[in-house]
């Protein structure tokens, strides 16, 4: 067994070497690099040329803008509220209710196990 | 000495809480003490992990002539407290130690600003002990025993700082909820008792009939040890817990929540191993059990704006991959061709899955208790920028998330790819469920790097600076650990995780405490 091989993770119907990923890693890291290095040389920092144009409008500050972390993600909970109200009224938060769920989850796998499902 | 090494590893930590209160006029002594004492059950514990390799099984009874004496002359069944360690044993010896010794070390600067740090550090080494108790011992109502000390040691950490009023809350819940489940581990131990006259587990399992009492007392040893280790639908206590209690006890009480899944899994596979053509559905009850943690865990982790709480949840969905993984392996217990051909790598998977993610999750938690330390709060909304302020923190941070979302080449990947391919070999909805929550937990993480770390500075936070300098070395031991076991997964799969699985599979070997005929 090669040290190669003695690295390789194998599963049930595939394989995973994380020492031959990296290595690719960095022949494309590399590769990204030489074709960026060829790119446009008449780009020009902290100039007009980099700042976004928007029909000719004044554009905000963008150090200005914050996304809260309450807002971000708000169309898929949104487009999931049936499912989210489910959940959160599962999450009460009161301990009777952990108990409940214990109880619950008890006498269901005891039903199943003795009654054989 | 070394036949004596499971004994050490309770006596040392014991040795070290009890002494720590001596320690209450000088924080700092009380803190290095505490250091050392973990510093030196985790170097035990590395010799035991040895020892169990070469011995399969080490056996200690306690009061016996000799440490190995299971039965001695005359007698038939073991009458002694018996500590009984395979791999699997060992294994979690090893991360509570581990673990014991990162959250020691953080906890050194990170509630240096708190009284009463004497009963802090030695509450903490009474944690250890209770861990330890519950995986190398090999008697039933031991286990319940050292699950009530970690229960109530874990409780009284969690509301340590009682000066907060969601701390006593959470404190009181964690004790009420570890007190629930231990009266009913002590119910399902009496009627085991009261069946077969012994509490040895080794001995039980040879006698266990799956006859109807035997069959309730499973159900309530799994349902109690499933809501100890933080399973859907009884998860609730988690966050509570998690979000409250000091970022330096979450590492260890991480372990502890992961020790009542040990249990479940001896519970499965060494109690009631005889069984294992009734054990199969047990396994699917763990299967559907981990699809829906994995789920419910992550969906509701994707709302939370407390960083901690955020992170809590996304505990209880990891639980569901490591549910999985080794339910797949009971599922198919009872058929010796799936079991080689995917059940052992799933099981593996799954146990992989439990270092992994003690790893780094008790990494992401200290990287919340980071930014709870500079900013005094835990909410997303009020934070932004911190990057440039704490760059130690952040790259502990991209390690630790990137782990969890099973992004090669961290450690997660390697557990989290062993249980997509097996769990897609019993039913391809559990892979599918594994794989839609591993982009769910990409993306909670990313709304977490978004809103903590990046964007414009916040003006309240112009002179903060990066934690104190053991919180960091802290972290970075474990940002270190999640890239070396996602490089070289075999060595530790070889190393560690085989083991602990053909542990749990050899009946034969644990019944008989490791070749006693």
């Amino acid at each position: 067994m090669t040290w190669i091989e003695s690295l390789t993770l194998n599963s049930p119907s595939g394989f995973w070497n994380p020492i031959v990923w990296l290595a690719f890693l960095i022949v494309f890291a590399v590769i990204g690099y030489v074709i960026y290095s060829r790119g446009n040389r008449s780009y020009k920092p902290n100039t007009d040329q980099v700042k976004p144009f928007l029909s000719g409008n004044e554009v905000e500050d963008v150090e200005e803008i914050r996304v809260r972390a309450g807002d971000i993600y708000w169309g898929f909970i949104e487009a999931l509220k049936g499912y989210y109200n489910v959940l959160m009224r599962m999450h009460s938060g009161d301990l009777r209710d952990y108990i409940l769920w214990y109880l619950g989850l008890g006498a269901i796998i005891l039903f199943i196990l003795v009654g054989g499902v | 000495m070394i036949e004596h090494l499971p004994a050490l590893m309770i006596a040392v930590p014991l040795f070290g809480a009890f002494t720590t209160p001596l320690l209450k006029k000088n924080y700092k002594a009380a803190a290095v003490w505490a250091t050392l004492i973990t510093a030196v059950t985790l170097g035990m514990s590395l010799l035991l992990v040895r020892e169990v390799l070469i011995r399969e099984i080490m056996v200690y009874v306690f009061g016996a002539d000799k440490p190995t004496l299971v039965l001695p002359s005359g007698y038939r069944v073991p009458i002694r407290i018996i500590f009984e360690v395979d791999a699997m044993g060992a294994l979690m010896a090893l991360s509570a130690t581990l673990m014991s010794f990162i959250g020691a070390l953080y906890s050194y600067s990170h509630v240096r600003n708190e009284t009463g740090l004497e009963k802090y550090y030695a509450l903490l080494l009474l944690l250890e002990v209770g861990i330890l108790g519950m995986v190398l011992t090999g008697d039933l109502f031991n286990l319940f025993v050292f699950l009530e000390i970690a229960g109530i040691a874990g409780s009284a950490l969690v509301g340590f700082r009682n000066y907060r009023g969601e701390a006593s809350e959470a404190g009181i819940k964690y004790l009420i909820v570890s007190s629930v489940a231990s009266l009913m581990v002590l119910f399902s131990i009496g009627l085991l008792y009261g069946e077969y006259g012994n509490l040895n587990i080794a001995y039980l399992s040879t006698q266990i009939g799956f006859n109807t009492v035997d069959i309730i007392a499973l159900g309530i040893l799994f349902t109690s040890f499933a809501m100890k280790c933080g399973s859907v639908p009884t998860h609730h206590w988690v966050p509570d817990a998690y979000t409250e209690v000091p970022s330096g006890i979450n590492p260890t009480l991480l372990v502890a929540t992961y020790a009542s899944l040990y249990a479940l899994f001896r519970v499965s596979f060494s109690l009631f191993g005889k069984v294992s053509s009734e054990m199969s559905s047990v396994g699917w009850i763990m299967c559907v059990l981990g699809v829906l943690t994995m789920f419910i865990g992550v969906t509701m982790a994707l709302v939370q704006k407390d960083v901690k709480r955020l992170m809590s949840y996304h505990a209880i969905s990891q639980t569901g991959y490591m549910l999985l993984g080794v339910g797949v392996g009971l599922a198919v217990l009872n058929d010796p061709a799936k079991l080689a051909a995917f059940g052992r790598d799933a099981m593996a998977g799954g146990i992989f899955h439990i270092i992994n993610h003690i790893i780094y999750k008790s990494l992401l938690l200290m990287t919340a208790g980071a930014l709870f330390y500079v900013t005094g709060t835990r909410n997303l909304n009020e934070m932004g920028g911190l990057a440039r302020k704490m760059p130690y923190t952040t790259i502990a941070f991209i390690v630790g998330a990137a782990a969890i979302s099973g992004i090669p080449p961290f450690n997660g990947f390697a557990s989290k790819f062993l249980i997509y391919e097996t769990s897609y070999q019993l039913s391809p909805i559990f892979a599918i469920f594994a794989m839609v929550t591993s982009v769910l937990t990409l993306a909670s993480f990313v709304k977490v790097f978004a809103s903590a770390f990046l964007g414009p500075p916040v003006e309240k936070y112009e002179e903060v600076k990066e934690v104190p300098r053991s919180m960091v070395v802290a972290m970075l031991i474990l940002a270190a650990l999640c890239l070396l076991f996602g490089l070289f997964p075999n060595v530790v799969l070889d190393k560690l995780v085989y083991p602990a699985v053909d542990a749990l599979l050899k009946l034969g070997s644990y019944q008989t405490w490791g070749g006693i005929p």
